[in-house]
């Protein structure tokens, strides 16, 4: 409780001169030649080194895809690793141009932590992870269970509400990174481990036995993961959001890293508009952008489709599929506003 | 008759008989080492038991289990896990060292420029073995090329600059970031150290309130606090667009912090000198730098070798620390990396942890024996 008051009144005491002195992030990011990214220290999937010592995982193609979208260049992106305890002070601070660090979208750190949220670049959700020798069927059976989080997240939070909502005792044993409190919940340490499903796909991988593990029924929370930005930018927040738009809105259209060459003369009006190659277009300009952008963030990175896949998808070893996920015609939460 | 040839007295000296068997040989050695006593035969019994308990185990799992070659986690997975071991087969992996083996040394620096750290390392393995060999002549020469011009060369190299490409300090990790926070920690903190031993004990109260107060207040904090403070705390009060190298913040930390333990280290070895030292050395005329550098500091800082490098071992262990600002050390690229879920397997972070410790115990062990061996070569007699 403490830590989200000093938090909260870190954040307002910033807010007056961090949202004041960078109201032009576009414009900083333009004269220093590359946007910043604040990611995690290792979240599989979303942010983690690959064997080059490069950043890979869907936060990181969205950092990218953001420099593509000012730069038309991918590799203008820089990464500073955060925990989850540095993440904001270093956004507020302006040490990074944008949190793409699968950060939950709450109304405390829209408001109060002055930030901007407005796309979500992934609809995850908290669940528990169980032994199958339990014989637990439902998360209403865990009282008295010791139960492994990772602080400073909001799946802490979300797990002391649940069990007080359910009238439910349980033992929290806290570490601070996510390696640690899996390793814990495997070697025995834990009954339960609870994260988001998303983590919960990647911890399987870290298993001894995976199929002595199940996953409850239950998803306790809603989980809006997507990029934060300062508030008091409108600008720098427009091209944030509009790149994931366009990421979401190109997989609807069937543009692809690999088609969008041809789609940008052959598409229909629709697809023409959010390239760029449409008669007199201004969209891009408006945002601050050339008219090509969209264009460059899907040559380079990819529409969010082919993001997903690359990342998280059953081709990667992590294997999520797509659910909550999906484009809206297809069952999922996924849905761009109109590019016209 | 003169007898002068008696067949029954020896011409030679009769040789040596061997040694009693029980004072020679294997059984010798195991009696007065291994079997003294009672209480001798019980340790070595439980010492031999806990080997053969923990060591074949080990020997397995590090070695004959292990998996040396592979391209992803399915090299180090069992079949259940997703991977190709047999089932219920537990090794090291390996393979996940050895494919960011580089990672691990270098961080993420760019692989094309590795000849720049590489050269840095060079110049300090050969300016450093110089001046840890007592015999070796130009010690001021040496030292001076050491502690002053290859951290600016090193600056340079490592960092870029003067028509080399910039490659910013984001991307330094492993073990390189480990040896630059400790040796530029373990340069800055001994002269800091010494400089405030000497002011905690001068009578001059200005100068003694400023060196305790430093003392007491650095002492007082862990170290972890200080980092935090550097890389959270710090940016908020900077004028907006400052930015402040997280590696200079880290560098700056660990140095004041081992500077205040460093005092009380020296300030120990001051304080075991006898009076009569001081007293000698003012009698002579002797003025108080000549007195500290030429009687006291030379007695009192071999007294308190061990404490020393006690402080050094402790300063390249607490390096990892910096894991908490973002910087990746040795320790903590390998935790970075086990959230590749290329290569994620229940025995890769294991592998990981054993790697980095191995690492870590070498560079202790070596110090650890080079503090010995100055000890036993500086000994002049004064042992009681």
């Amino acid at each position: 409780m403490k830590k989200t008051i000093l938090s909260a009144a870190i954040g307002a005491a910033v807010l007056g001169t961090a949202s004041a002195a960078s109201a032009a992030t576009l414009d900083d990011v333009k004269a220093k030649g590359f946007v910043t990214c604040g990611v995690s220290q290792g979240i599989p999937g979303f942010s983690n080194p690959n064997d080059k010592g490069d950043w890979s995982g869907l936060d990181v193609d969205y950092c990218r895809g953001i420099a593509a979208a000012v730069f038309g260049d991918p590799s203008k992106a820089k990464f500073v690793a955060l925990s989850s305890k540095d993440r904001f002070p270093a956004l507020q601070s302006g040490e990074v141009d944008v949190l793409t660090r699968n950060t939950t979208w709450t109304i405390s750190r829209d408001t109060s932590l002055g930030f901007n949220f407005r796309t979500v670049n992934y609809y995850d959700g908290q669940g528990f992870m169980v032994k199958k020798g339990l014989n637990v069927k439902s998360a209403l059976e865990l009282s008295g269970a010791a139960v492994c989080v990772q602080q400073g997240t909001t799946t802490e939070l979300n797990l002391a509400d649940y069990f007080k909502a359910n009238n439910l005792q349980y033992n929290p044993v806290v570490f601070e990174k996510e390696a640690d409190a899996t390793s814990a919940y495997d070697s025995g340490r834990c009954d339960v481990y609870t994260t988001d499903q998303s983590g919960l796909y990647a911890i399987r991988l870290k298993m001894k036995n995976p199929d002595e593990n199940m996953v409850l029924p239950e998803v306790i929370s809603k989980e809006p993961l997507g990029p934060a930005v300062r508030q008091g930018d409108d600008k720098w927040f427009d091209i944030v959001s509009w790149v994931h738009y366009a990421m979401v809105g190109a997989e609807e259209l069937g543009v692809t890293s690999k088609n969008v060459d041809e789609m940008k003369t052959s598409g229909g009006p629709d697809i023409k508009r959010m390239l760029g190659s449409e008669e007199g277009t201004k969209i891009g300009t408006d945002l601050g952008l050339t008219n090509d952008w969209a264009y460059n963030v899907i040559k380079t990175v990819g529409n969010y489709g082919e993001v997903f896949a690359r990342n998280l998808g059953p081709d990667t070893p992590i294997k999520i599929e797509r659910g909550l996920n999906a484009q809206w015609t297809k069952g999922g939460l996924q849905y761009a506003p109109p590019i016209r | 008759m003169a007898v002068t040839d008696f067949s029954y007295v020896r011409q030679e000296m009769a040789g040596p008989k061997p040694a009693p068997s029980s004072e020679v040989g294997v059984v010798h050695w195991l009696r007065t080492n291994l079997f003294a006593s009672v209480t001798d035969t019980i340790m070595t019994i439980a010492g031999l038991a806990l080997l053969v308990y923990t060591l074949p185990g080990l020997i397995q799992w590090l070695f004959l289990d292990a998996s040396w070659t592979g391209t992803d986690r399915s090299a180090c997975a069992t079949v259940s896990q997703g991977g190709v071991l047999p089932d219920g087969q537990s090794g090291a992996c390996w393979a996940f060292v050895s494919a960011k083996f580089n990672q691990f040394i270098f961080g993420r620096y760019p692989s094309e420029l590795y000849w720049r750290p590489l050269l840095v390392m060079v110049l300090f393995i050969a300016l450093l073995i110089p001046m840890l060999m007592p015999k070796a002549p130009y010690k001021g020469w040496n030292a001076l090329a050491l502690f002053i011009v290859l951290p600016v060369v090193s600056f340079f190299l490592l960092g870029g600059g003067l028509g080399l490409e910039p490659v910013e300090t984001q991307l330094w990790g492993g073990l390189m970031v480990t040896l630059i926070l400790s040796f530029f920690g373990i340069t800055v903190s001994l002269p800091f150290g010494i400089l405030l031993a000497l002011g905690r004990r001068s009578n001059l109260p200005v100068i003694k309130m400023l060196c305790v107060l430093f003392i007491e207040v650095i002492r007082g904090i862990p170290l972890i606090t200080v980092l935090f403070m550097a890389s959270v705390m710090l940016p908020l009060f900077l004028p907006d667009g400052w930015t402040f190298d997280k590696l200079l913040r880290a560098l700056i930390g660990v140095s004041l912090f081992s500077s205040a333990y460093m005092a009380e280290v020296i300030r120990g070895g001051l304080q075991a000198m006898p009076k009569g030292q001081f007293e000698g050395a003012d009698s002579l005329g002797l003025s108080y730098w000549q007195k500290m550098r030429l009687v006291i500091l030379p007695q009192a800082i071999k007294l308190v070798i061990p404490g020393i490098v006690n402080t050094f071992i402790g300063l390249f262990k607490d390096t990892s620390l910096v894991y908490i600002i973002g910087m990746f050390d040795l320790l903590g690229i390998v935790t970075l990396n086990q959230s590749d879920a290329n290569w994620s397997s229940p025995v890769t972070p294991i592998t990981g942890y054993v790697f980095a410790g191995f690492v870590f115990w070498i560079f202790c062990f070596a110090m650890s024996r080079y503090s010995l061996f100055m000890e036993r070569h500086l000994d002049t007699g004064h042992k009681r």
